[in-house]
């Protein structure tokens, strides 16, 4: 399937079209922006200008699909869940295969477009930031591919639940930088990341792995990611005469699931939910859901719901499932919320990880951590709906990672 | 004229460059803090950068990350920070005091809450790391007629259009940032920074203070030489930090952390 130049275009929101967004500034409504140090402001601006003008060159856009095609193995299929639909007992659950792309998730659309960037701008140095260590090993990946010099950032704490992903990094040549400072996670990551880029702004592409930081990120993340959406929206109108009736996708920083959503967006009668890492219940407060119970803040380069004290302090998240553990949310999230044109629920982590087992024995497919919350959430769904409806899932990436987390729940030692 | 002014202007003209040193607010304890300030005043610091405590400082270096997450296990928020401001005016009404911080605690508490609160306890200005100038209007219209000042930092790598922003709605002083990184880091390049700190002065009539990498004499010197005065920070905040692990909080102990201000005020004045 190809996608045609124009649709890749990014535009400006207008009053006619409020769901073009952001606007010149950055801003989705009162989200978005720039809240960055000085040091780093004009390399922010400086992207902002190359993805404005490479967005509108079409050979841009074929480079692009053609590393999606060739190199991630792309489109990703559309997949009837017949027996999970079946156990759910409602509305046809299908899922939308990101797992199969290669390295295992959705997060290589993201870094195959900005490493397109980083090419063109002539950098030969990246960074990035990693939580699970998908984004990582999608970073390190193309740095790979591409022969630039990898540094990857990521919490001490992620660096022990997740060694496998660290050892697959330092295969493809890249240098994991294990982070003491703070909580020790992804949001620590990403502060010792910005402080690199700020340190090394000159020779340095930071590429940020979700729909966060200070604009153009959320922006030109969203559309790289938004081939996920462009694919689901063509492919159920191919395979099953219409839009689905609704879109569920699991929400960290938001990538996978702004990707599903942005093209169905202007598709009023496509309900959409976002679903958030609940940790231990969000009545607990040991959550990671910003958009369920946090308020507005600025972390990270832009404004948005965060999880905050009264100090104004970022407060530690905590979900079963390291790719959600993060207190922010990308800004056009935010801005959804408000609009009322999507819903944002959480499912905790019991519920996310007897989602995982059920999907692994119902379809023999064993779901990354973040996206069997979208499962938990979709079968929840599903149930209330009629068997002539579709409920269509993001299932964001495979479970290879999560199988050290899991079996240690079950307390067995891989 | 605010206090900044004043006291750069009255610097300027008994022909004396300012020192400015940098601390985090609470570390390691409140009331040591309000002690610090007056002894950095004694030792003859003309301006005070007050830092505001934040759990994601990513513009900052170790040091002062440690500075920070010293004082926050204290508890310290801006309310703590404020009544600091109030104490350290009780005794002293002539200091400038400039709150450093980032922009989410001022975001929580209301631009307005904010405004209000910090001038009655008697802070004179304000330098948000991650507000730049494009996002801070809505501050600038309540700091404004509360006479607060908004200092902006220049990077070397703001571009010569970012910068009249910058100088159109900065007041008190421009804060030059000496070199591409993070607080506490080494200046490795005193000649360009001279030539950028040259042009800065020459379109500008607001006072420019140099910071970061600033931790000697002869750092503090040659950068004072081509600029209106100095900010120390790591540096100083390090000397805090064996305050901390010493477990010594007297009079002594405090002066010691102190001697580093003196010692640079001398030298700026030899």
């Amino acid at each position: 399937m190809s996608v045609s130049e124009s649709e890749h275009v990014a535009t400006t929101a207008t009053a006619q079209d409020p769901f073009s967004g952001p606007d010149l500034t950055g801003h989705f409504g009162r989200f978005g922006g720039i809240f960055v140090g000085e040091t780093l402001m004009a390399a922010v601006e400086e992207l902002d200008r190359v993805y404005r003008q490479l967005s509108g060159d079409p050979q841009f856009w074929r480079d692009f699909d053609y590393d999606m095609a060739h190199y991630v193995g792309r489109p990703s299929p559309l997949y009837h869940a017949e027996r999970l639909s079946e156990h759910a007992g409602g509305a046809k659950i299908i899922l939308k295969r990101e797992d199969l792309n290669h390295t295992g998730a959705h997060k290589i659309n993201n870094t195959i477009g900005q490493a397109l960037l980083a090419k063109y701008m002539g950098k030969p140095r990246i960074i990035a930031e990693t939580g699970a260590g998908q984004h990582g090993v999608a970073s390190a990946t193309v740095a790979a591919r591409l022969g630039l010099e990898c540094h990857v950032y990521m919490g001490a704490e992620d660096v022990k639940r997740q060694a496998a992903n660290v050892y697959r990094m330092k295969l493809l040549g890249a240098n994991v930088v294990s982070v003491t400072s703070g909580s020790r996670t992804l949001k620590d990551a990403m502060n010792e990341a910005l402080r690199d880029w700020a340190t090394n702004v000159d020779n340095t592409y930071y590429i940020i792995g979700t729909v966060a930081g200070p604009h153009p990120y959320p922006m030109l993340v969203r559309d790289f990611q938004a081939i996920i959406g462009r694919e689901a929206r063509e492919q159920s109108l191919a395979e099953y005469g219409k839009l689905p009736d609704a879109l569920v996708a699991c929400v960290g920083g938001g990538s996978n699931a702004i990707g599903l959503f942005h093209p169905f967006l202007r598709d009023k009668d496509v309900a959409i939910y976002g679903v958030e890492a609940g940790g231990d219940g969000v009545e607990t407060g040991r959550h990671a859901a910003p958009l369920s119970a946090g308020k507005p803040g600025v972390l990270h380069g832009n404004r948005t719901y965060i999880m905050s004290d009264d100090n104004g302090q970022i407060l530690e998240t905590h979900s079963v499932s390291a790719g959600l553990d993060y207190p922010g949310v990308g800004p056009e999230h935010a801005w959804l919320k408000d609009a009322g044109r999507a819903n944002y629920v959480s499912v905790t982590d019991t519920e996310a990880l007897d989602a995982f087992r059920l999907l692994t024995r119902k379809e023999g497919i064993i779901p990354a951590l973040e996206s069997a919350h979208a499962i938990a959430y979709a079968i929840k769904l599903a149930a209330t709906m009629s068997p002539d409806q579709t409920v269509l899932v993001n299932l964001s990436g495979r479970g290879d990672k999560d199988i050290h987390t899991v079996a240690g729940i079950d307390g067995i030692t891989v | 004229m605010s206090r900044i002014s004043k006291t750069i202007a009255a610097a300027k003209q008994a022909g004396r460059k300012v020192l400015v040193p940098y601390l985090v607010a609470g570390d390691p304890d409140r009331d040591t803090t309000v002690t610090l300030m007056h002894q950095l005043v004694s030792n003859g610091a003309d301006i005070i950068e007050l830092g505001v405590p934040f759990s994601d400082p990513s513009s900052d270096g170790p040091v002062i990350q440690l500075g920070a997450e010293r004082a926050l296990r204290q508890g310290v928020g801006m309310k703590t920070v404020l009544s600091i401001v109030s104490e350290f005016r009780q005794k002293d009404d002539k200091t400038p005091i400039v709150l450093m911080g980032y922009l989410n605690p001022l975001e929580v508490m209301g631009y307005e809450n904010f405004v209000s609160q910090a001038s009655s306890a008697g802070v004179d200005g304000v330098l948000v790391v991650d507000l730049p100038v494009s996002e801070a209007k809505e501050l600038l219209a309540l700091t404004q007629p509360a006479e607060m000042d908004i200092i902006f930092l220049v990077a070397p790598t703001t571009t010569e259009k970012r910068l009249q922003g910058i100088c159109e709605h900065s007041s008190g002083y421009l804060y030059y940032v000496s070199l591409k990184g993070v607080t506490g880091a080494a200046i490795t390049d005193a000649d360009s920074i001279a030539e950028r700190v040259k042009a800065l002065r020459e379109r500008t009539e607001l006072p420019v203070v140099v910071g970061f990498g600033i931790k000697d004499e002869a750092s503090a010197t040659s950068m004072a030489a081509i600029s209106d005065g100095v900010i120390v920070g790591s540096a100083l905040v390090q000397k805090i930090g064996e305050l901390t692990d010493s477990g010594a909080r007297d009079e002594a102990a405090v002066a010691q952390a102190c001697e580093l201000i003196g010692r640079l005020r001398k030298a700026l004045d030899a």
